[in-house]
């Protein structure tokens, strides 16, 4: 595994030695996962989630409730003109 | 009489006997936990006069209330912080709504009291996950109280809590309600609302009751199941009256005894205590099958990638744009890698690192979409089980507690460890564990819990059984 093409992929910038780290951890893992491989799933449907199969619908309309716009800047590292604050993203 | 060590239906008998108030509750429990709470970790925070502000307009009438409940770090109550015992959110985070598990429970009356400690994000089974400090068994505070809801269990354990919600993705409500000797009950996925959870790995998660008898957790299960507008998974199927089984016959019951939940690596003294559990449960009247459940040896593997890739995507919510830590960096990707590295811990980054893997590019048929199609082959053991019994019994964890320290070196020894519980997560149906004994390890007496499962939606089943199985244990 690449560990730090993965880790960039995750947005973790790690230290050189977390890389090394978890690169030999979790090779350990990937090999005792590797058991699935010899299971026969020819045919078999996979499964996302356990809960019933049916969707739930209902009507189109707004039904608010939702957070204000205070609520949800409250917790904000940084907030400017009542809207998340960001380092520079275009130059 | 101390209201600490009161049960959540004797505490309602209390107050309906006109013999304690909410606000005398609140203050001795503030007084136990500040007293003996340093020594076991369970909490993180607890805020006794949000808590007394609460009680002032708590209705006794309704079915839980006056009742002050510890929460896991990872449920949102308005006001209250919500740190899921991470450093990426610890004192930087404050809760802006209620997750609807906690609107019910306002609505039956009871007041949210405590943040208990946890793994981080729920991801571990020890506790010495817990970003901000270790949580300790109350039987032996050597030992580890189980996970990830280990504070939830402990506080209730050591009576520092009337009673408690954890959540429960591979085991972390019924394996610490195991290791510190109370009652752990994981609902079916569907039958709790997920919304206000904090989510781990959103296609197995499920909140239910970590309490001191198993009627005490059919109050809460009955109070916190039900439909949700704002979780599409959780299901509008009607709340049976949980409290009604407290005290029914089981005989006729059938229950399913798996072979492969009792093979090797399974601890001889455990297995003994389990299976004189079992024993009691026929002198009742059930009957004992054996059922086979040939996929168990799959679960493992099945269960961390899944989880691990739902991880890595849920956790990526954790940027430092909106809400907790961030690091300071002169760019947006490297504020976002350098905020996440700070914030995360070992185990948090470790998973996230695997989920991403199995989900990339060109491993995702090998890993995820195979692990996927695995956990239908899990699913099915339990459907076919299931046609031939009612309840399936089993020990909880194959080993006692063990000490802090001791496996936190070598991350799949202790997934292992999880090898009686996630496969009820893959297959979504629910289960119970029930205090059955104690074994003694180094002189001190450790809990064992008997591990009920039900079918989906047959939560009434399980509370049945579990409260048959419990008053003749004594």
């Amino acid at each position: 595994m690449k560990i730090r093409q993965v880790a960039a992929l995750a947005r973790l910038e790690l230290t050189d030695e977390e890389a090394s780290r978890y690169e030999e951890q979790v090779g350990q893992i990937l090999h005792y996962v590797e058991q699935l491989k010899a299971i026969d799933v020819t045919g078999i449907e996979p499964t996302a989630h356990a809960g019933a199969l049916f969707d739930v619908v209902r009507e189109d309309l707004v039904t608010g409730g939702g957070l204000t716009r205070e609520e949800a800047l409250s917790n904000a590292p940084m907030v400017a003109q009542d809207q998340f604050r960001l380092p520079k993203v275009v130059e | 009489m101390n209201p600490a060590t009161l049960t959540l239906t004797g505490l309602r008998a209390a107050y309906a006997a006109g013999d304690l108030s909410p606000a005398e509750v609140l203050t001795s429990l503030a007084a136990e936990i500040e007293s003996r709470d340093p020594a076991i970790g369970g909490y993180l925070s607890h805020d006794l006069e949000l808590a007394l502000a609460d009680a002032k307009t708590a209705d006794l009438s309704k079915p839980l209330g006056g009742v002050p409940i510890a929460i896991k770090d990872l449920i949102n109550v308005k006001g209250h912080p919500c740190s899921c015992a991470s450093k990426i959110l610890h004192g930087k985070y404050t809760s802006p709504y209620d997750a609807t598990v906690i609107r019910k429970l306002r609505e039956a009356g009871a007041i949210p009291f405590g943040r208990t400690n946890m793994d981080e994000f729920a991801m571990g089974s020890s506790n010495e996950n817990s970003g901000i400090h270790p949580c300790r068994n109350p039987h032996d505070p050597e030992r580890i109280p189980g996970g990830s809801s280990g504070g939830s269990a402990a506080v209730v354990a050591a009576h520092t809590a009337i009673a408690a919600l954890g959540t429960d993705t591979g085991g972390s409500i019924r394996q610490p309600a195991s290791h510190c000797g109370i009652v752990g009950l994981k609902p079916t996925y569907g039958r709790v609302s997920r919304y206000g959870l904090v989510a781990f790995a959103s296609s197995l998660d499920q909140c239910g009751p970590m309490t001191k008898t198993v009627a005490d957790a059919a109050a809460m299960l009955e109070v916190i199941s039900g439909a949700c507008d704002r979780d599409s998974t959780c299901l509008d199927a009607p709340v049976p009256r949980y409290t009604e089984e407290i005290g029914k016959e089981i005989r006729g019951l059938r229950i399913g005894l798996p072979a492969e939940y009792f093979a090797a690596g399974l601890d001889p003294a455990v297995r003994e205590r389990v299976e004189a559990a079992v024993k009691s449960l026929e002198s009742l009247g059930a009957e004992i099958v054996p059922v086979s459940l040939p996929n168990t040896a799959h679960a493992v593997a099945t269960y961390y990638i899944i989880a691990t890739a739902e991880a890595s995507s849920n956790l990526a919510r954790f940027d430092g744009v909106r809400y907790g830590h961030r690091a300071q960096a002169d760019d947006l990707i490297g504020m976002y890698g350098k905020t996440r590295d700070e914030g995360f811990g070992e185990e948090v980054k470790r998973r996230i690192i695997l989920g991403t893997y199995v989900l990339s590019s060109g491993y995702y048929d090998a890993y995820y979409l195979r692990a996927q199609k695995v956990r239908t082959l899990i699913r099915r053991d339990f459907e076919q089980a299931f046609a031939k019994v009612d309840l399936i019994a089993s020990p909880v964890s194959p080993v006692p507690p063990f000490k802090l320290g001791e496996k936190h070196s070598d991350p799949l020894a202790m997934y292992l460890a999880d090898i009686y519980t996630i496969s009820a997560n893959l297959a979504g149906i629910c289960g119970i564990s029930v205090p059955c004994g104690t074994v003694t390890v180094e002189g001190k007496d450790l809990p064992v819990g008997l591990q009920l499962l039900g079918k989906p939606f047959g939560e009434a089943e399980l509370i049945r059984a579990a409260h048959a199985y419990e008053v003749t244990r004594g």
